[in-house]
């Protein structure tokens, strides 16, 4: 165990909290290999919420999962997840089963189904901290389960309360401060507020922003949501059929997306300023055959004759964003391979 | 209830007038012995018209009653009071068989399109299942089937027949529900949040299809969800929902133009905006929508309401609410001292439950070794500590009486929808009567 690392400012420095390199996750079928992450780099440093987006079925969830070493038997695994200096793809099952709780937290997207309901709340806390804090007295234990309550705007006077006597809302509330009280160097929350209403997602969205200033965990932040990822996350990376194809700061990606996929997804999102209805044509990709070349081509209402022959790999743009598309490297395209791609047929028959 | 005034009767497909839909409670044997059972009122006195061809977008978050009052258009669950009338014609208190006939006219496309499909019917058997259902079948089902699928876009439709569920993606499936829904040829459709599970870049399309089948199959939309975003884009008009009841109703361009309900308003601030220059931080009201067994007096919204104000339904429960954030705050009391200072204030109240009693007069009892006055001095405190929190409004006075502290409470008065000119508002600040002092900002 590391002391924590002090207070993050805007523009963190020195080592990050976590540190993903070419991570690849696949699963064995009868047929080819699903090759749900393939070749993933992201980084997150401490005080940094990190929102990982896009469509199901582009291995957001799975990649959530794998950095946390959280994958069925069947999945197998290769490249790095480094959390504060540790390797967790190189430990062994006992030792990554010590950091869970510790290094690794994870929130779940059903807060109701999470809580035992023969327990108090403050139970909750107490039987965590005995198991992970055997030294701290039973006072303390007490006093950081009422501090991190209270941050997360829990009354210190509801500890002895069960879990049914809390709203939805709480109860989301509670698991983040359950996950938080270990001061673990990784959250991974998958689809937090997915459950919950849009007033209590704004409550819980803005504790959140507000956490991020006081505690020193890195989080990643999976969601579908986009609306919701420009309020709570520093950065964002954005996934499509196993790679991340854009990666940057938040208001930066929104403002100016440089990945056609990015920018297709931000239109297709229904808000109060949208005037007409978009979609993106076609559906993702099977993992276990992806398209050759860049695997959004064949939707990509931009894709040069280029694009399904040759993988773009990683730029980065001058407004910062790592991406992957064959647009930001145009001077490396001969003339010829820059002609648009001839019309493509997409029928309903492939819609998501 | 009559509409705006310019709408014809003659013109409403459905005409619901002061439904109620409860649901009794049923606690454990000591409640029964007592007598405590309770009801649960989903929908709780609701009257508005759909008039031919329009899409009305009924707007809440979950349990406000909008799903039940859905199903209960459709006799789905059943009316306890009121009237729907479906083109002249009384549904509530009609029974199951003559019902049934109805429903050819009247369909439900649900939320989960995995869970409305059976895993183990392929889509050629599903969707003509209504038409072997009500005996409508004969030879020309496959051509009926065939056309329905062309119709939602599944097209060429001979691919599909075969297929299970399991097989579709989630959009498709979407649509294989909307063509069994719509191969009866339905007037109206009830829509129960038919896009929220699907994908942002599929949600456009299906909504697309839903507007297309309006126009081809003149169909009435009923469109039931949570996001005022799609609201926004799809419906003539929209009802907001809380707890049972609709607190603002009107054309749709209006109410966004110029939400009034405090509801409203706060759902519309809460939709994130996805251009970074307009991000930032919003006022999002604390609380959740409260336990319909136990709803608020008054207005249902009042205890997450700034703008309430006293004949708005204060009563004990708020001011508890108020004492226990009071105590629980996180950083040190300014006035007030230390947060253990506060805390221990807790210790001046016999029972907090005191607060419970549902009476506009209430007596909060001193715990042993503290006094009446100690507990008045403990609320007055925190009035002045905070005495611009609307529950304060509400109370008209607070006084020593007969060894208890007694608080009195302005009397509530439950709102109506109100005429405004543009939209109609079940709020008092819109209600001359009251001459609120304090106007929306």
């Amino acid at each position: 165990m590391t002391t924590p690392s002090p207070v993050s400012t805007a523009v963190p420095t020195g080592e990050p909290r976590v540190r993903v390199r070419d991570l690849r996750i696949w699963y064995g079928t009868s047929g080819a290999p699903v090759r749900a992450v393939d070749g993933v780099d992201l980084t997150i440093h401490a005080g940094q919420i990190v929102a990982l987006v896009g469509e199901s079925g582009c291995g957001k969830t799975t990649l959530g999962r794998g950095i946390l070493g959280l994958l069925p038997p069947a999945a197998a695994t290769d490249g790095e997840v480094v959390v504060d200096g540790t390797d967790l793809l190189r430990l062994p099952a006992r030792r990554l089963r010590a950091m869970r709780g510790d290094k690794l937290g994870l929130v779940f997207q059903e807060p109701m189904t999470r809580l035992d309901p023969l327990m108090r709340v403050g139970d909750h806390f107490d039987e965590l901290l005995r198991t992970h804090r055997p030294r701290l007295s039973r006072a303390e234990r007490e006093r950081q389960a009422v501090d991190i309550l209270r941050a997360m705007g829990i009354p210190a006077s509801r500890l002895r309360q069960y879990p049914h006597e809390f709203s939805g809302g709480m109860r989301q509330r509670i698991m983040i401060a359950l996950t938080l009280v270990l001061r673990p160097a990784l959250v991974v929350a998958d689809e937090p507020t997915t459950a919950l209403d849009v007033l209590v997602e704004a409550q819980i969205l803005k504790i959140l922003a507000e956490l991020r200033s006081s505690v020193d965990c890195g989080m990643l932040l999976i969601t579908h949501n986009l609306g919701i990822v420009l309020e709570a996350a520093d950065r964002v990376a954005v996934m499509y059929a196993g790679r991340i194809v854009e990666e940057g700061d938040v208001r930066q990606v929104f403002a100016h997306p440089a990945h056609p996929y990015t920018r297709e997804l931000l239109r297709s999102t229904i808000s109060l300023t949208t005037t007409e209805l978009h979609h993106i044509p076609g559906s993702p990709p099977d993992l276990a055959d992806p398209p050759p070349g860049c695997r959004f081509h064949p939707r990509c209402p931009d894709a040069m004759r280029i694009c399904p022959n040759s993988d773009p790999g990683d730029v980065d743009t001058a407004g910062g964003q790592r991406v992957a598309c064959w647009l930001h490297r145009l001077d490396e395209v001969a003339p010829a391979d820059r002609e648009p791609l001839p019309d493509r047929e997409i029928s309903v028959a492939d819609e998501a | 209830m009559p509409t705006k005034p310019e709408q014809g009767a003659e013109q409403a497909l459905i005409d619901v007038s002061g439904l109620h839909v409860r649901y009794a409670l049923r606690r454990g044997p000591l409640a029964r012995i007592t007598g405590g059972g309770g009801v649960i009122r989903a929908v709780d006195g609701v009257s508005f018209q759909l008039r031919r061809g329009e899409v009305l977008g009924l707007v809440g978050e979950s349990g406000s009653g909008k799903s039940t009052l859905g199903r209960a258009l459709l006799g789905l669950v059943p009316a306890s009071s009121g009237s729907i009338r479906y083109a002249g014609t009384e549904l509530v208190g009609r029974s199951e068989r003559r019902m049934r006939p109805l429903r050819r006219r009247l369909q439900m496309v649900f939320q989960d399109p995995h869970a409305s499909l059976n895993p183990a019917m392929d889509v050629g058997t599903a969707v003509g299942h209504p038409l072997r259902i009500h005996g409508v079948a004969g030879k020309d089902v496959r051509d009926r089937v065939v056309e329905a699928l062309e119709l939602v876009g599944l097209s060429p439709a001979h691919r599909y027949l075969s297929l299970r569920p399991g097989d579709l993606s989630g959009g498709q499936k979407q649509r294989v529900v909307i063509a069994r829904a719509t191969i009866l040829g339905p007037e109206l459709l009830v829509a129960d949040e038919p896009v929220s599970m699907l994908d942002m870049s599929v949600r456009a399309k299906i909504l697309r299809l839903m507007l297309d089948l309006r126009q081809q199959l003149n169909l009435t939309y009923l469109y039931i969800t949570h996001d005022l975003a799609t609201a926004k884009l799809f419906c003539d008009r929209v009802a907001i929902m809380y707890l049972g009841r609709i607190v603002e109703i009107g054309r749709t361009d209006e109410v966004f133009a110029d939400p009034k309900h405090p509801y409203t308003r706060a759902l519309l601030a809460a939709i994130p905006d996805l251009r970074p220059e307009h991000a930032g931080p919003r006022d999002v009201p604390a609380g959740e929508i409260p336990d319909a067994a136990r709803p608020p007096a008054g207005c249902s919204y009042h205890p997450r309401c700034p703008h309430a104000f006293a004949p708005c339904g204060f009563e004990g429960r708020d001011l508890r609410a108020l004492l226990e954030a009071r105590w629980g705050r996180d950083e040190p009391g300014t006035a007030a001292g230390s947060t253990a200072d506060l805390a221990a204030e807790s210790a001046r109240f016999a029972d907090l439950d005191d607060f419970l009693v549902h009476s506009e007069r209430i007596r909060i009892r001193p715990a042993r070794g503290h006094t009446a006055a100690d507990v008045l001095q403990t609320l007055s405190a925190a009035r002045t500590d905070a005495p611009d929190e609307p529950v304060w409004r509400g109370v008209r006075a607070m006084a020593v009486e007969d060894h208890a502290a007694v608080v009195e409470f302005e009397p509530a008065t439950d709102p109506g929808l109100l005429d405004t000119g543009t939209a109609r508002v079940a709020c008092h600040l819109f209600d001359p009567r009251f001459a609120p002092a304090e106007q929306v900002s």
